[in-house]
């Protein structure tokens, strides 16, 4: 984003940038930055909550009105991600032949579906669709089980993007089955990491890619940085 | 005790050391009035249509978004940030529905009819965006009159 209000303003465009990463925003130093010290992946702070995201754009607009840049000014409020796991009810183990993870997310599938009827559209789908998640959750079972990863048949053979399918599988059924109007901003990855099945065998199977010597972009983006 | 530090702040001081281009100088665009402004949203949360073009890794490219476009997917790479919140309110990155009440008050002039997302997981160089899709989506927010660039990450 800062580079791109670089090229924007030498373009003969004013621009306004949030920054999520003051650090990036002081070295990058495009025009005028309001930086906000908010859960990432929340630029506007906090959702379903307008009269916040008027004060946002608010503090961002009125850098317009300097004469000279560049500008960098925080806004006042600071707002926590919650990393307390977001409360909800996981299905029961109903088939005991299929591996763990993969029973349940056959369980999240009403959840998975009502969600996507109310939003319209899904993040799944940069490797597998929703019908592909519980085969996908197979293969990775099988590497943690031993399998050669380079046999194991990964979906779309690029391990990143299934992380990314089933984890928005499972988030957009959790925000369904939670109801909640607002969620910290890393209550559903506390959820899915520490209370799923998935999750656990997503952080497994980055430990298992690394231990059968698979190059560090296939195993590291499979899961945040943080979670180790 | 030391208090455990939040994973928001482990990757803020993980990615705030990586190398970022640098520029010598910084550009400047003095704006109209903001009331007579028209404000274009760009992203760089990689958001497309479902049945659009997604991105791809290191995807340095842009997709055109019409304004009345609300089921987006957010097609960012990266597994660092919190999804949850677009899915709840899209305007938490996407804030048009913050623009069209700006200008129903009068506070902007206009909203442009067209928005413009970018992928945030580039190379460090950032080349292509720098000299290539960069000014060429500023070539297409020009030519539609935009007067004012609002940008958001994720």
């Amino acid at each position: 984003m800062c580079t791109l209000a670089h090229v924007f303003e030498a373009a003969g465009l004013a621009t306004v940038t949030i920054s999520a990463i003051r650090a990036v925003a002081e070295r990058v130093r495009p025009p005028r930055v309001l930086h906000g010290e908010f859960p990432l992946g929340r630029p506007l702070g906090k959702p379903n909550d307008p009269e916040f995201q008027h004060d946002v754009l608010r503090r961002a607009f009125a850098l317009l009105e300097r004469e000279s840049g560049p500008v960098l000014e925080d806004h006042p409020e600071v707002v926590i991600g919650d990393e307390e796991p977001l409360s909800c009810t996981l299905p029961p183990r109903f088939d005991p032949e299929l591996a763990l993870a993969v029973d349940e997310a056959r369980g999240l599938r009403k959840a998975y579906d009502r969600a996507l009827a109310k939003r319209g559209v899904s993040d799944v789908g940069k490797a597998v669709d929703a019908d592909g998640v519980p085969h996908a959750l197979d293969v990775l079972q099988n590497i943690v089980n031993g399998t050669p990863w380079k046999e194991a048949g990964i979906p779309g053979g690029h391990t990143t993007a299934v992380a990314n399918d089933i984890r928005a599988y499972y988030e957009e059924a959790a925000l369904e089955l939670a109801g909640a109007p607002d969620v910290g901003g890393r209550q559903v990855e506390a959820w899915f990491f520490e209370r799923t099945e998935a999750g656990k065998l997503i952080l497994d199977v980055r430990k298992a890619l690394a231990g059968q010597g698979a190059p560090q972009p296939v195993w590291f983006f499979m899961a945040p940085m943080h979670r180790n | 005790m030391a208090e455990q530090e939040l994973g928001d702040a482990i990757i803020r001081r993980q990615i705030g050391g990586l190398p970022v281009p640098e520029f010598s100088e910084t550009a400047w665009t003095p704006p109209p009035l903001l009331a007579e402004a028209k404000v274009a949203v760009v992203t760089s949360a990689a958001l497309h249509p479902r049945d659009g073009e997604g991105f791809t890794v290191s995807d340095a490219s842009y997709r055109a978004l019409d304004h009345g476009q609300r089921q987006l997917v957010l097609g960012h790479w990266s597994p660092n940030f919190d999804r949850s919140a677009f899915g709840m309110d899209y305007n938490v990155v996407y804030p048009l529905a913050r623009l069209d009440e700006l200008a129903e008050q009068g506070v902007i002039g206009s909203v442009a009819s067209t928005h413009y997302s970018f992928a945030g997981n580039q190379p460090d160089d950032v080349a292509t965006i720098r000299h290539d899709s960069g000014p060429a989506c500023a070539a297409e927010l020009k030519a539609a009159g935009v007067d004012v660039v609002f940008l958001t990450p994720v």
